[in-house]
């Protein structure tokens, strides 16, 4: 219980912080504008009148302030910098405990933003681990040239692996189709290469925003010998403490970026000036329209059926990933502002561009079990 | 207000305006028949959280599953949990994140179901506020408090009490005043800093983004406006604090701390002392990759040059030096346990904390307390869900501060050591000190408290037999298991005591005996200690074996006689000495030339030309927890 001393303290250095007047304050906690004056002089309350002030002026301290006022100062964080601050605590963790970490670099937006993350984090040395990019060698020409610049640029190691026995098999997404190619060239292949260098955990720009059934998904995500995710075994995340204990043959997917959202990533790329992809601006492209999607002739590998035209027109991508199974839209976008109010206009959620998900929503849980990101 | 972005906007103002906000994290609290589920998809729906392919599912989902007769079930956007329950995957919390221009929101939500202590106690961990549902029919409930309680108990400060379905209840005054006089009386001894109290329905959106013209009487904010503007940051100033997460060490020149400030303020020249050394130095700098800052504050992650080439390494602590933090190996702490398996007092789990990991134990669980009613309950163990005040005794030092000052420094997780389950996770009260804790006894350190400390009954295996017999490689087996199993443990190898110890002594039967003798004698000393000790030696004579055993406490001293066989000994011949000694280079050789007198009572016999090493050491360790030696 306070007593009438401490109530007119706290009230006054309100008055000061807030520039509200006493009078005004006074009102708010004893619904009388001269009230605290009477105190001031000596006058009383009772028991009861000052417990309801006490309380009003908690809430008032908490409501009244510059930052309620929306002023905040600008030394304060922002919800940009506590996120980087989450990500960055979140690979150091990792860096520190788990013996053999990679982080899988996809060129995309989000691997973008993850990759910035990461050189931040370990400033001055370079992120310790490597990149591992898994090609299914459908990639846009551009992502791959962008990915060798940007790994040569940046001094950073950079292992790439591509599924040598899908390839002499002739594997890809017109002959086999999207789920067949998916499977042997993106999920094999990366077990294949997790397997191969006995990484124990792998970095992934997965966002909890992306999909219902990733909300739930924990930021340490464990996965079994086989590459299975075991959904029993997943555990607890509380505060910021980070359980990366594994068994023998165990390995962890961590995803630094879980808490944020497209917009989010969006802003922090213009705020960083973090280079993309120019595939995600606008520019004329040849395209063919399959089956209501717009599909880029990346190569002379797509095959042209009968009453299909290849046109130019001025389109960009949503996301990334193999050109064949990656649709363009139509836009006039070529600036990072542009993209921006795009997506906001447009409010399509991202992944519609990626015919891989286009199923039943319950089709990412199903590959995350067998081993797809 | 929300974050809908028109045609006909500017960007740039748009993205500036964006750029600024800040971020508040809060959890829901409340079942389904609360309207957690609509409220929080209103809330979604309101600020244009659902991008338009949810909301045609949304759209027909509602047709199909909806409980609104057609109308879009709000309910339906966040739950969808079904199913996965279905399949027993563990769902502890749903994240769902929305924004407007002031802020952005991350919302725990936490099924409601039979789990509900382990996942809002995750939920709200991380959350700076909560908003308790009330339905305005029911008022306080049983579970209003459980709920409640575990806010008050992961250390949240604010709650929003959003009394709901006010539209039900024909939006009356006087039944709004009386469920918040109810629980703010209920609410009292949890130490809430702000409890504000709305009349809202979540279903029609009273009061939710705006005023409600049917609530002329309410003088408060509506609830977004609420959550846009309260400031959490508030609460009392704390000291600076970073725990050390990596050491950056680009070449000699640099030396780096890095980690995140997890309370106070921290800039070049702040004198600060690292714990637990105790040594001070000042910050020399704060290195970004976008070049040194002149402070970094709470949640940001920096890394710290020092003015001094002091030690510093991977959970050690980095704090203010006039307010460092405390160091303990005793705790008192509130635990809740998450995992199938119950808790058990004297087990070993590993507690990290501040980015160290340290084996510990619950000595005592002091008592349960009941969720529902906050009594106090007596009990052996904690089950899951439930939360029990505890005493625990570290292997090291912990640095810490109160979870109720500094939630950071105060919270930590138990982990299984052989399934590497997060099993249990805690919120330290204060350290055990015998002048703050009279159930402590005042004892000197002895071998009884080191034992407690260590959480074993320290013992001295004694391995005999022939040479070749097999005795180091079981012993080394046995050590190996007794170390994953968190004890500490010293091996003394025959070989390897020569080289030392003993270099000055020979085969003679007289050096013989004073070879054990001293053997004996330390590992007396490593017992007295607390260790489990392993001897592994010839030690042919009864008599000898005899006397090191007269001079150890009853029970102390195990006997393992490795009995195979000298022909299967002499065949192994790992070192090639049985050769050397059959052709005479070697004299007074066991077995050969020198007699080995088999024990008549061991306390264990192996034949390794019989049982394998791996199931010799099994035995053994099984032996030792049988008699209670792997408990402290």
């Amino acid at each position: 219980m306070i007593d009438t001393e401490t109530l007119l303290r706290r009230a006054e250095r309100l008055s000061e912080s807030t520039g509200l007047s006493l009078t005004t304050i006074s009102r708010k906690l004893l619904n009388d504008g001269k009230g605290l004056a009477r105190i001031k002089n000596g006058g009383g309350m009772t028991e009861k009148t000052l417990e309801q002030a006490s309380r009003r002026l908690d809430e008032l301290e908490v409501a009244e302030t510059p930052r309620a006022k929306g002023l905040l100062s600008p030394e304060a964080m922002t919800h940009l910098d506590r996120l980087e601050a989450e990500s960055i605590h979140i690979m150091r963790e990792v860096v520190a405990e788990v013996e053999n970490p990679v982080m899988l670099y996809s060129i995309g937006k989000d691997s973008a933003v993850m990759l910035h993350l990461a050189l931040k984090a370990f400033y001055p040395s370079k992120p310790p681990f490597p990149l591992l990019h898994v090609d299914t060698t459908w990639k846009f020409r551009e992502m791959i040239e962008f990915r060798d610049k940007l790994a040569e640029r940046l001094g950073l190691e950079l292992r790439v692996w591509t599924n040598q026995e899908g390839v002499k098999a002739g594997v890809g997404p017109f002959t086999h189709g999207s789920a067949v190619h998916t499977d042997i060239m993106k999920t094999q292949a990366l077990k294949q290469a997790l397997d191969h260098y006995k990484f124990d955990a792998a970095f992934g720009g997965a966002r909890r925003d992306e999909e219902k059934s990733r909300a739930k998904e924990r930021i340490f995500s464990f996965r079994t010998a086989d590459h299975r995710w075991d959904p029993k075994s997943q555990r607890p995340e509380l505060w910021n403490i980070y359980n990366t204990r594994t068994a023998p043959g165990e390995s962890i997917r961590v995803f630094p970026l879980s808490n944020w959202t497209e917009l989010d990533i969006w802003q922090y790329i213009a705020r960083e000036n973090i280079e993309i992809v120019p595939l995600y601006l606008a520019a004329k492209r040849p395209v063919v329209e399959r089956d209501g999607t717009l599909i880029m002739v990346d190569d002379d590998r797509m095959p042209i059926h009968e009453g299909e035209k290849v046109e130019e027109k001025m389109v960009r991508f949503r996301t990334l990933g193999c050109y064949p199974l990656t649709g363009a839209v139509e836009s006039e976008a070529n600036t990072l502002p542009q993209i921006i109010e795009e997506m906001l206009l447009s409010r399509s959620s991202e992944r519609q561009g990626r015919v891989i998900d286009h199923d039943q929503s319950a089709s990412m849980e199903k590959k995350k079990q067998e081993g797809y990101f | 207000m929300s974050d809908v972005f028109k045609d006909g906007d500017d960007i740039h103002e748009y993205l500036a305006t964006h750029e600024k906000k800040d971020m508040l994290r809060f959890l829901t609290c409340g079942s389904v028949d609360d309207g957690k589920s609509t409220l929080i998809g209103r809330l979604l729906h309101d600020a244009k959280s659902i991008f338009d392919d949810q909301l045609e599912t949304l759209g027909s989902d509602s047709k199909k599953f909806g409980t609104q007769g057609g109308e879009i079930d709000f309910a339906l956007l966040v739950d969808g949990l079904a199913a996965e329950r279905e399949q027993g995957i563990t769902i502890d919390v749903a994240y769902r994140f929305f924004s407007t221009e002031k802020r952005k929101f991350i919302v725990a939500d936490t099924p409601g179901h039979e789990q509900y202590t382990r996942n809002m106690a995750t939920g709200a961990s991380t959350a700076d506020l909560a908003i308790i549902l009330i339905d305005a029919r029911h008022g306080v409930l049983p579970q209003t408090k459980r709920h409640s309680f575990i806010c008050s108990l992961l250390g949240i400060r604010h709650v929003v009490v959003a009394i709901n379905k006010m539209d039900i209840v024909d939006f009356r005054e006087d039944k709004f005043r009386e469920i918040e006089e109810a629980y703010r009386e209920f609410a009292k001894p949890l130490g809430f800093k702000t409890i504000t109290c709305m009349p809202l329905s979540a279903l029609k959106g009273d009061n939710i983004l705006t005023k409600s013209p049917n609530t002329p009487w309410y003088d408060g904010a509506a609830l977004l406006p609420y959550l846009e503007t309260v400031d959490t940051s508030r609460d009392e100033e704390q000291p600076f604090r970073m725990p050390v997460q990596w050491v950056n060490r680009p070449n000699l020149d640099f030396r780096g701390f890095a980690g995140t400030v997890v309370s106070g303020r921290v800039a070049p020249g702040d004198e600060v002392v690292i714990l637990p050394s105790g040594k001070r130095t000042k910050v020399k700098s704060i290195v970004t990759r976008e070049g040194d800052l002149a402070f970094a504050d709470k949640n940001r992650a920096v890394t710290l040059t020092l003015e001094d080439e002091v030690d510093a390494s991977r959970g050690d602590v980095i704090a203010a030096a006039a307010q460092p933090a405390e160091q303990a190996g005793q705790l008192q702490a509130k635990i809740l346990w998450m995992d199938d398996e119950e808790m058990l007092p004297g087990r070993q789990y590993i507690l990290k904390s501040n980015n160290r990991m340290i084996p510990a134990q619950i000595t005592d669980l002091k008592h349960r307390i009941d969720v529902n009613t906050l009594e106090h309950l007596s009990g052996k163990t904690l089950k899951l869900n439930e939360i029990g005040e505890c005493n625990l005794s570290l292997t090291q030092r912990l640095v810490f501060d109160p979870y109720s000052e500094n939630r950071a420094m105060g919270s930590f997780i138990l982990i299984d050591r052989l399934t590497n389950h997060t099993v249990g996770v805690g919120m330290i009260d204060y350290a055990l000190r015998r002048s703050k804790n009279v159930h402590w006894q005042a004892v000197d350190v002895n071998k009884d408290s080191r034992r407690k400390m260590l959480g074993q009954k320290s013992a001295m295996l004694w391995f005999t037999g022939l040479s070749g017999s097999g005795k180091s490689t079981v012993a080394n087996l046995v050590e190996k298991r007794l170390h994953d199993l968190g004890k500490l443990t010293y091996l003394l190898d025959g070989d390897n005591v020569r080289h030392g110890l003993n270099r000055d002594l020979g085969f003679t039967d007289a050096d013989r005996v004073e070879n054990i003798r001293r053997v004996g004698e330390a590992g007396k000393l490593m017992v007295d200690a607390g260790l489990i000790t392993l001897v592994s030696f010839i030690s042919p004579f009864r008599s000898e074996r005899r006397a090191v055993r007269e001079r150890m406490e009853d029970g102390e001293f195990i006997e393992i006689f490795i009995s195979t066989p000298l022909e299967v000994a002499e065949q192994r011949d790992v070192k090639g000495l049985y050769a050397k000694a059959r052709k005479g280079e070697i004299k007074n050789f066991t077995g050969i030339d020198s007699p080995y007198e088999e024990p008549e009572n061991p306390d264990i016999e192996i034949d390794t030309s019989e049982v394998a090493a791996e199931k010799a050491a099994e035995m053994i360790v099984e032996y030792l927890d049988r008699n209670g030696y792997l408990e402290g």
